[in-house]
């Protein structure tokens, strides 16, 4: 694999011929790695919504379930004499669940993300990161097993509400999970803010916390935004905490304090028993495929916003 | 750097060529119900125990997964918590011309869970469906405390969950408020921590909760699950763990077969916490 | 503090405004944001550590489940996990590095394809893994392994739920990983270095295999670190990909289903016959799972900081 040495008698037309069509197909090789990206993605489009189309083409399917069903059937049911398959208690229940997620943890991962940036030492910032990498490191399985065996208890004991399992229990499970993907994409960018702008506005006589909340902050604040909306993507696509932590009912009720169901549970918990080709099987890859493009648009607005933040940064 | 490249495809490579080995050699697979697989893997242990030379492979998935396997041809054996339903049978039918072999192989009991506090003592089937319907919601209707029932029940995918929709519920839908577990586990634990909980599942599993006496109606005789009463069938939720096959036992499947309903098999199920057939 | 003692005899601090109490307190509270975190993590790792270290024993590291899950070991399930993670790194880290490589030396930033590219890397990361399971089922289970079966003339050998098929959907999902990490490495590198090498006539190729990943090294084992972290500790993928409940034999074939660490913590949790006499086990499994994934971050984070500390010390 060394550089062949230039040997008298070598033809070296030849030789740099060879080597050239030897450039090119290592060049057309990384091209097809590059690709794999390409194609998994599209895949992952294709085959998911592939299995879901009988919901839209089957007769067969639509004498079960059909997408107007969706959304006017009140009751998930899919097990019955009559299957009903209403998905609004479903993304009641995912809507609640996130929406406790992040309200307990974005407010905890920006704070802390700005005292990581702006007043910690750096030996504190030393302990911080780390054990951010270390709850970021925690696989979601224990997460949920800790909201099952341990949390639910304390929450219990604490709201003292009836149901053990229940939106909030999942919800602050889920917080823990979501919490190093906020914190991690908001410090980067409250770091990639120029030390020149803290340096004017302390110049100016502010304080440090009001540069840290007046000026650096919003600076990053695509940056920040970027970092609430990936970390609502994996709350929203995350499994299983919420299919241990949620006590699973169906239920369309807005309060916490109730068990909840959400889409990403409801595929875990039932597709290993359907049949493959069934009604059940094609609307639960429909919920996945429901669940693939919310998080795909949300995905897509943190790119543009990660975007934004580079280019204005860069600008500035 | 190359060489070791060249070394692990190779590893990669005998590996695939070793699946086809490995598959033909595997003798009597048994698939199902996760109910069932411990049942099935201590069957299959002692069985192997004792004829040198068999070799039975036990694995889970679910009852719905096992009968798709039998359907489907990879498995010799289905263990099912739930009896067939038509339309697999008639896909059955379809593929290999027969309706399938029904084997019931033990018997189990399926056992209503209330916390140890609950003062309630036994209830009526019609009084369970009123509860897991959602039409009685307050412990109070059924002689308890003044608290809200909270309902514990298992996923829509199981065998549990049907034989309670169809022997309790008589067909009907639970109540929305009814949480879904993924396991009897699952019940046993949020019940056992749950004082106005009440929960279902396999009698093996009763362990830190208190099963409730079962009435068939008003006038009949409160009955607790035990060996006496799930064998002689008084206790109301009782139910069959199912063997099928694709057509009538042959060779060695046939061999295994009348072990695990011979006496020794017999005696196995019931270590296992499930009931013998006769 | 500072307001209170205004306008007391006391003296005041020196050079205390006003402005500072709501500044106190908000440092304050961005502090006690930083500490809920740790405090929170410590009492998970804490938990577990306590109720399951006495568990953890040889017999529990090398046994076989026994009595219905409720005694023996978990070996059957790390024997798995291990398996599961070499498949999918020998799947995953070539194509990872070569897209990498792609991306940081051959494309042009602009072109559509590596747009394109670099839009499917962001995205990828993004769906959740529960869709990549119902991916790996549809498209590998359901339509390669059918196809393959077809083929060959087969029973159902490859069409069903297997090693095979939940390393390969791991490996997609944590394609994106891999491809950021090596890239970052890739970046490291002083641009001196490729212009020498390629002065002395070394080709683009020569260049990268010599100089170039010799160098980007760390880089790419922290991504194959953190994915193969990763890969242990997922469960949502691999439920009908081919983890399976209990298995009386070690896998031998990219056919046979496996048990898995992560996903007996959820059998253990939810499925067990029988509730107390498995907590100890369940409390055991999740040490070993966790000590797995963060000894392999650790790892992960050691590298990265060295990576990070060269690329601080050059530029």
């Amino acid at each position: 694999m060394t550089p062949l040495p230039i040997r008298p008698g070598v033809n070296m037309a030849r030789h740099r011929r060879m080597q050239r069509l030897r450039e090119e197909f290592i060049a057309w090789v990384l091209r097809a790695c590059a690709f794999s990206a390409v194609a998994g993605l599209l895949l992952i489009m294709i085959f998911v919504f592939r299995e879901a189309l009988p919901i839209f083409t089957s007769a067969e399917t639509q004498r079960e379930a059909t997408f107007g069903g969706f959304f006017t059937v009140p009751n998930w049911q899919p097990v019955s004499d009559h299957p009903k398959y209403g998905i609004i208690p479903i993304l009641i229940g995912t809507f609640k669940i996130v929406a406790v997620a992040m309200v307990f943890s974005v407010p905890v991962a920006v704070l802390a993300a700005l005292f990581a940036s702006e007043f910690a030492s750096p030996r504190l910032r030393e302990i911080l990161k780390p054990t951010i990498e270390m709850l970021a490191g925690i696989p979601s399985v224990v997460l949920g097993f800790f909201a099952l065996m341990v949390m639910a208890s304390w929450i219990q004991s604490v709201t003292g509400s009836p149901v053990r399992l229940n939106a909030l229990n999942a919800g602050l499970a889920l917080s823990l999970g979501v919490l190093p993907t906020v914190f991690t994409v908001c410090e980067d960018a409250l770091r990639a803010v120029p030390k020149s702008y803290r340096e004017a506005s302390l110049a100016l006589g502010a304080s440090r916390w009001q540069t840290a909340w007046r000026v650096t902050l919003p600076a990053a604040s695509a940056g920040v935004a970027a970092g609430v909306l990936l970390g609502l993507a994996r709350a929203t696509g995350e499994t299983m905490i919420v299919l241990m932590a949620s006590g699973n009912a169906a239920l369309g009720t807005a309060s916490v304090f109730d068990s909840a169901r959400t889409l990403s549970a409801t595929i875990a918990a039932e597709l290993a028993e359907v049949v493959v080709g069934s009604p059940h099987y094609s609307v639960l890859f429909f919920l996945g495929a429901l669940l693939f493009l919310i998080t795909f648009v949300i995905n897509v607005a943190a790119g543009l916003l990660v975007d934004r933040l580079r280019r204005r940064l860069a600008g500035a | 750097m190359k060489r070791k490249g060249f070394a692990s495809i190779l590893l990669v490579l005998t590996f695939l060529v070793s699946a086809q080995a490995a598959f033909a050699g595997r003798g009597i697979t048994v698939k199902g119900s996760d109910t069932m697989v411990i049942l099935g893997q201590r069957w299959a242990e002692q069985y192997m125990n004792q004829n040198a030379g068999q070799i039975v492979q036990v694995t889970g998935g679910g009852s719905g997964t096992g009968i798709a396997a039998l359907i489907n041809g990879t498995t010799d054996i289905c263990q099912s918590s739930r009896p067939m339903k038509q339309d697999e049978k008639l896909k059955l039918r379809d593929r290999y011309q027969t309706m399938g072999v029904e084997v019931p192989v033990a018997k189990d009991g399926l056992s209503v869970f209330l916390h140890e506090s609950n003062p309630v003592k036994d209830l009526t089937i019609e009084q369970l469906k009123g509860i897991y319907t959602g039409t009685i919601t307050n412990w109070k209707q059924v002689g308890g405390r003044d608290a809200t029932i909270i309902l514990y029940g298992r996923e829509n995918s199981s065998g549990t969950y049907g034989f309670f929709k169809d022997n309790v519920l008589a067909g009907r839908d639970f109540a929305a408020s009814c949480q879904t577990l993924p396991g009897t586990a699952a019940v046993v634990n949020a019940v056992s921590r749950d004082p106005n909980g009440i929960g279902y599942g396999g009698a093996a599993y009763t362990k830190g909760v208190r099963d409730c006496a079962v009435r068939k109606d008003a006038k009949s005789p409160a009955i607790m699950p035990t060996a006496a009463t799930v064998h002689d069938g008084s206790y109301p939720l009782t139910r069959y763990l199912y063997y099928y096959l694709r057509k009538p036992a042959q060779g060695d499947v046939k061999k295994f077969l009348a072990w695990v309903l011979s006496p020794a098999g017999q005696k196995l199920a019931v270590d296992v916490g499930y009931y013998p057939l006769k | 503090m500072s307001a209170v003692i205004l306008g007391q005899k006391v003296a005041p601090l020196p050079a205390v405004r006003p402005s500072d109490a709501p500044g106190r307190a908000f440092t304050l509270l961005s502090g006690f944001a930083a500490l809920l975190i740790v405090l929170m993590t410590a009492l998970i790792i804490g938990d577990v550590v306590v109720h399951g270290w006495q568990t953890v024993t040889w017999e529990f590291l090398s046994g076989v489940p026994r009595q219905g899950m409720t005694e023996g070991g978990i070996w059957p399930a790390i024997y798995g996990s291990l398996l599961l993670v070499v498949l999918m790194t020998f799947a995953l880290v070539p194509f990872g590095v070569g897209a990498a490589i792609y991306l940081n030396e051959y494309a042009n930033p602009d072109a559509p394809f590596t747009r394109a590219v670099r839009f499917s890397v962001h995205n990828l990361a993004g769906v959740p893994s529960i869709v990549f399971g119902l991916f790996g089922l549809g498209f590998f289970v359901q339509f390669v392994g059918m196809q393959m079966d077809r083929a060959l003339g087969l029973d159902v050998t490859w069409g069903q739920p297997a090693l095979i098929w939940a390393s390969l959907t791991l490996a997609l999902l944590n394609l994106p990983v891999v491809i950021v990490t090596t890239e970052e490495s890739l970046r490291a590198v002083p641009r001196e270095m490729r212009e020498a090498s390629l002065a002395l006539g070394a080709t683009r190729w020569q260049t990268i295999r010599h100089v170039l990943l010799p160098q980007a090294m760390p880089g790419i084992l922290t991504g194959a670190i953190l994915s193969v972290s990763r890969g242990a500790g997922e469960v949502a993928p691999i439920l009908f990909t081919g983890a399976a409940y209990f298995l009386p034999y070690l896998p031998t074939s990219p056919t046979d289903q496996f048990m898995e660490l992560g996903y007996h913590v959820f059998v253990l949790a939810t499925q067990s016959p029988d509730v107390d006499a498995t907590k100890p086990l369940l409390y055991g499994t999740v040490l070993v799972l966790l000590l797995m994934t963060l000894l392999l971050n650790l790892t992960a984070m050691l590298l990265r900081a060295r990576l990070r500390a060269n690329l601080a010390g050059r530029s």
